[in-house]
């Protein structure tokens, strides 16, 4: 499957084996100390950002200034009571036993955390029934010290919910993915150990400022997965035994068009020459077993100080979408990894059972041997160090890069978490005022309720009548229908409307 | 003063009160010109506020939320895309009224709400919609409630703006079958259209005393991005009211959005659709060819049948669905996502199916529970008012005109 494609395209560069770096002029290598030189400064200018402001902070939730209630669910009760009855603030503590539920969390600030007694810890088993064991859509999530387990989604799902924390989760076999933050802002995922997970054990989805780190991930058909999303590092990680280790993605037709700004330093990726048993279709589907990190169509990622061994297919593979196998198009993404840029690591062993496509590939260049780096397709303004060190192909051209660490960039998140989503006070009244009373009353005029004017008329000095009158309102009128109860809305929120109404002159 | 003011009011009141007539927004007082003049409001719909420059702006609980690049998709709590507003209450109500005068189409038969009719979801109950020639077009009509916040228009996304959208089924000989000349010319010649447009485009009807096509398209634009659908129950649980869904309904939603069903990777909150194609492979109708879709849009074979991403916004009143109305209900269209990827593709074809299609074996009750959900996502609370004339003096085209 793979194969046709890359050797088409093998067939159109040959001729860019010519020009080589050094393979043909026997030139000296040039050799880069990495403790010396300057540094990468990444492509995040954390001034130019709204929602990061200066402080001296380092976590991704916002930090606390009340402590709120602490819930105790204990073996035998259900986490979800505990969620249905927090407020935003509160603690759950979960004890050690077994939970077999979906815990959704539609609330901010809500920290569940799992209580390990002696080695035991709470456990979510899914049984091979349920969907996902945790979803989140409210801002400063956290997740602590669970074992989750025969989920048939995800583990830990995130969608759009800012500022959140994985840590210290045994995830075994939960369906697609592990963990899987979507469309979040700054958030942490680390010291997780997660197996068995169909695509991939962590999958950062179109999210910004993101930290992955201190993660176990093995047998898995993707260990790490950067996809459309920007400003992440992915660091001090134990990735084996997967298809693919980690990989930074352009995923052509997700509303959010790119991936850039990628650091993936300091990480063990050894061995991940797992079966590929992804589900047909799937992105991950069409990894060749071996492939220690895969880059496709991501701008700016830096691969640092990785251990890289013992990948079968190769250490790195850069491609393009038209180079990659089962990859639709998408006319608003570019399909091309531009300013990788990859300096120091440790590869060794690498590519030792590698695919005909890649021989092939390494034969338009005239060498033969294991690849540690392979690029296919097209890619502009990329850069390496210490190239000599690798069997490699396609990197002839590369530049040396003006830099040879990221030691000046600690990470990628927010100092200041993004800020709490709260309908400003003052705007309140008239947006509920507009979007939803005007729907049926005008100042004047009859629609389906009577005028603002009259109800202006009756309720004059009364706002707190209008306010209540709304939350359960009864039949007035012979001529006008039944007003429906606004008590959707709460309190503080009827009685600005109310306010706002009675102030309006037209 | 209260009570005089008071009686003033009372008695106003009952001077409305058999009066049910009246057009958005529109004053009392204009009542009877209505009638015979066609005055276009001077007060912007509903959930829109008129601004110091005399446009309206809308607003939303939503636009104090935030998202990912402000793109507008996530979560329960995420702002929504960037929309089109900005249009003078004129120049929406002259869109109101061309939107219901059958005027527009060739031999004023139809008008635009033929085939998107407001209580219908602003879509029509056929598979396809028939036009003026009495036949079927080739695909279904989409709703247009939230059509604001789209960037891409018809099935196979072959338009990016509302604007050029509208010159597709005006001038399309199946649909409303005019011509732009023929177009021009009947508004010309109608008294009442002249003064419209002078009313919503006062400073370039000034200079030549002609209509122009774009502001035709101008004011079908200004309307139909007036059609806002944001406060279902869904919407007041997502604002934080979680009493708004029953214990089912957020049984429903937590599927919808689950990683097995995934219906909420392309049909993301807070519009219920990610404004993207996707290729999934549903059947067309028995005995119709394969519709290549947005293959012919940008000659691209590995978009042999991808689709727009539809909004699934008051989808309980558009039925049937998908691009060529081949399922009559939601659990049969369900259904198809849950028979396994590329179930329906004809044999022979090569369709580079969207990696979400996936075999997600839902149960029977699951289903049921993501239709049940769905039912959660209708708001006609801003319906506009359908004006009872039109200026061509054509009779409104009565909702029954196209029952089989």
């Amino acid at each position: 499957m793979v194969s046709k494609k890359i050797v088409a395209v093998v067939m159109v560069v040959g001729a860019f084996a010519a020009g080589a770096y050094y393979g043909g002029s026997q030139k000296a290598p040039v050799i880069t100390n990495s403790s010396a030189g300057a540094s990468y400064s990444g492509g995040y200018d954390k001034s130019a950002d709204s929602d990061a402001k200066k402080s001296s902070k380092k976590s991704a939730v916002k930090q606390r200034t009340e402590v709120g209630e602490t819930h105790v669910v204990n073996d035998g009760e259900t986490i979800m009571a505990a969620v249905q009855a927090a407020k935003p603030g509160d603690t759950i503590q979960v004890m050690p036993g077994t939970y077999h539920e979906t815990v959704y969390v539609d609330k901010d600030d809500i920290r569940i955390i799992g209580v390990i007694k002696e080695g035991k810890r709470a456990t979510l088993d899914g049984k091979g029934v349920l969907n996902d064991a945790f979803l989140y859509s409210g801002n400063n999530f956290v997740v602590e010290n669970f074992f989750i387990t025969k989920y048939k989604g995800n583990g830990v799902m995130g969608q759009a919910g800012n500022n959140f924390e994985i840590r210290n989760n045994i995830i075994e076999d939960t369906g697609v993915y592990g963990i899987f933050p979507q469309l979040g802002k700054n958030g942490i995922v680390e010291y997780n150990v997660i197996s068995g997970i169909e695509d991939a054990a962590i999958y950062v989805g179109m999210s910004d400022n993101i930290h992955v780190a201190y993660n176990d991930v093995f047998a898995n058909v993707a260990g790490i997965e950067i996809e459309n999303s920007r400003h992440a590092i992915v660091e001090n990680n134990n990735v084996y035994n997967n298809t693919g280790g980690i990989l930074a993605f352009i995923t052509p037709g997700l509303p959010i068009k790119t991936t850039y700004d990628v650091i993936i330093r300091n990480n063990f990726i050894y061995n991940n020459n797992h079966k590929n048993f992804g589900a047909p279709g799937s992105m991950v589907g069409s990894i060749p077993a071996g492939t220690g990190i895969l880059i496709m169509a991501s701008d700016d990622v830096v691969v640092e100080d990785n251990i890289i061994t013992g990948n079968k297919t190769t250490g790195i593979l850069i491609t393009d979408h038209a180079n990659a196998p089962g990859v639709t198009i998408d006319p608003e993404s570019d399909p091309n990894p531009d300013g990788v840029k990859i300096l120091n690591n440790l590869m060794y062993n690498n590519g030792y059972d590698t695919i005909d496509e890649v021989k092939a590939l390494m034969l338009t260049e005239f060498k033969q041997g294991e690849p540690d780096i392979v690029r296919v397709g097209v890619t502009n303004d990329s850069c390496i160090i210490n190239r000599h060190r690798y069997v490699s192909v396609g990197v002839n051209g590369w530049a040396e890069c003006e830099f040879t660490n990221t030691d000046a960039i600690d990470s990628y998140l927010l100092d200041e978490p993004v800020p709490p989503r709260v309908i400003d006070p003052s705007e309140r009244g008239k947006v509920v005022y507009n979007g939803v009373c005007a729907g049926c009353h005008t100042y004047t005029g009859r629609m389906i309720g009577p005028p603002v004017q009259i109800i202006q008329a009756l309720y004059m000095d009364n706002p707190q009548g209008v306010a209540d009158f709304i939350a359960s309102p009864t039949k007035k009128r012979d001529d006008y229908p039944e007003m429906p109860p606004q008590n959707y809305l709460d309190e503080k929120t009827r009685l600005a409307v109310a306010e706002y109404m009675l102030a309006q002159k037209k | 003063m209260k009570v005089f003011r008071f009686a003033l009011v009372f008695i106003l009141a009952l001077f409305f009160v058999h009066n049910d007539i009246l057009a958005q927004g529109v004053d009392a007082m204009n009542v009877e010109q209505e009638r015979t003049t066609f005055v276009l409001s001077d007060r912007c719909p509903p959930s829109f506020e008129l601004t110091d420059d005399g446009v309206c702006r809308l607003l939303t609980q939503y636009q104090f939320y935030n998202s990912v690049q402000n793109k507008g998709l996530g979560g329960t709590q995420t702002n929504l895309p960037p929309h089109r507003d900005g249009f003078t209450p004129a120049q929406i109500d002259l869109g109101r009224y061309l939107f219901f005068d059958p005027l527009l189409s060739g031999d004023g038969t139809i008008s635009c709400a033929s085939c998107h009719q407001p209580d219908k979801g602003f879509s029509d109950d056929l598979d396809r919609s028939i036009g003026i020639t009495g036949e079927k077009v080739a695909r279904s009509a989409p709703t247009l409630w939230n059509v604001a916040f789209v960037d891409k228009f018809f099935w196979d996304v072959r338009a990016k703006t509302l604007e050029e959208q509208a010159q597709g089924p005006l001038f399309d000989a199946l649909e409303m079958g005019n011509t732009p000349e023929n177009l021009l010319s009947t508004l010309q010649n109608n008294n009442y259209y002249v003064a419209m447009f002078s009313q919503a485009f006062p400073q370039a009807i000034e200079q030549d005393n002609n209509i122009a096509l774009s502001q035709v398209y101008t004011a079908l634009t200004a309307f139909q991005t007036s059609l806002i659908s944001l406060n279902s129950r869904y919407d007041r649980y997502a604002h934080g009211y979680h009493q708004a869904l029953t214990k089912r309904e957020i049984a429903g939603l937590n599927v919808f959005r689950s990683f097995v069903a995934r219906c909420a990777e392309c049909h993301q909150p807070p519009l219920f659709t990610n404004n993207q194609i996707a290729v999934i492979g549903t059947p067309e109708p028995e005995g119709r060819a394969l519709d290549i879709g947005a293959e012919k849009t940008y000659n691209a074979p590995k978009l042999r049948g991808a689709f727009k991403v539809p909004t699934l916004r008051n989808i309980t009143k558009s039925a049937p669905y998908m691009h060529s109305g081949r399922y009559d209900n939601l659990l049969d269209t369900v259904k198809f996502y849950n028979d396994g990827r590329g179930n329906s593709v004809p044999e022979g074809e090569e369709m580079l199916l969207h990696w979400h299609i996936s075999e997600p074996n839902l149960t029977d009750e699951e289903m049921e529970l993501i239709v049940e959900f769905m039912g959660t996502l209708t708001d006609e609370s801003l319906t506009p008012q359908i004006p009872r004339n039109v200026p061509s003096g054509l009779a409104v085209v009565d909702e029954k005109y196209q029952s089989p």
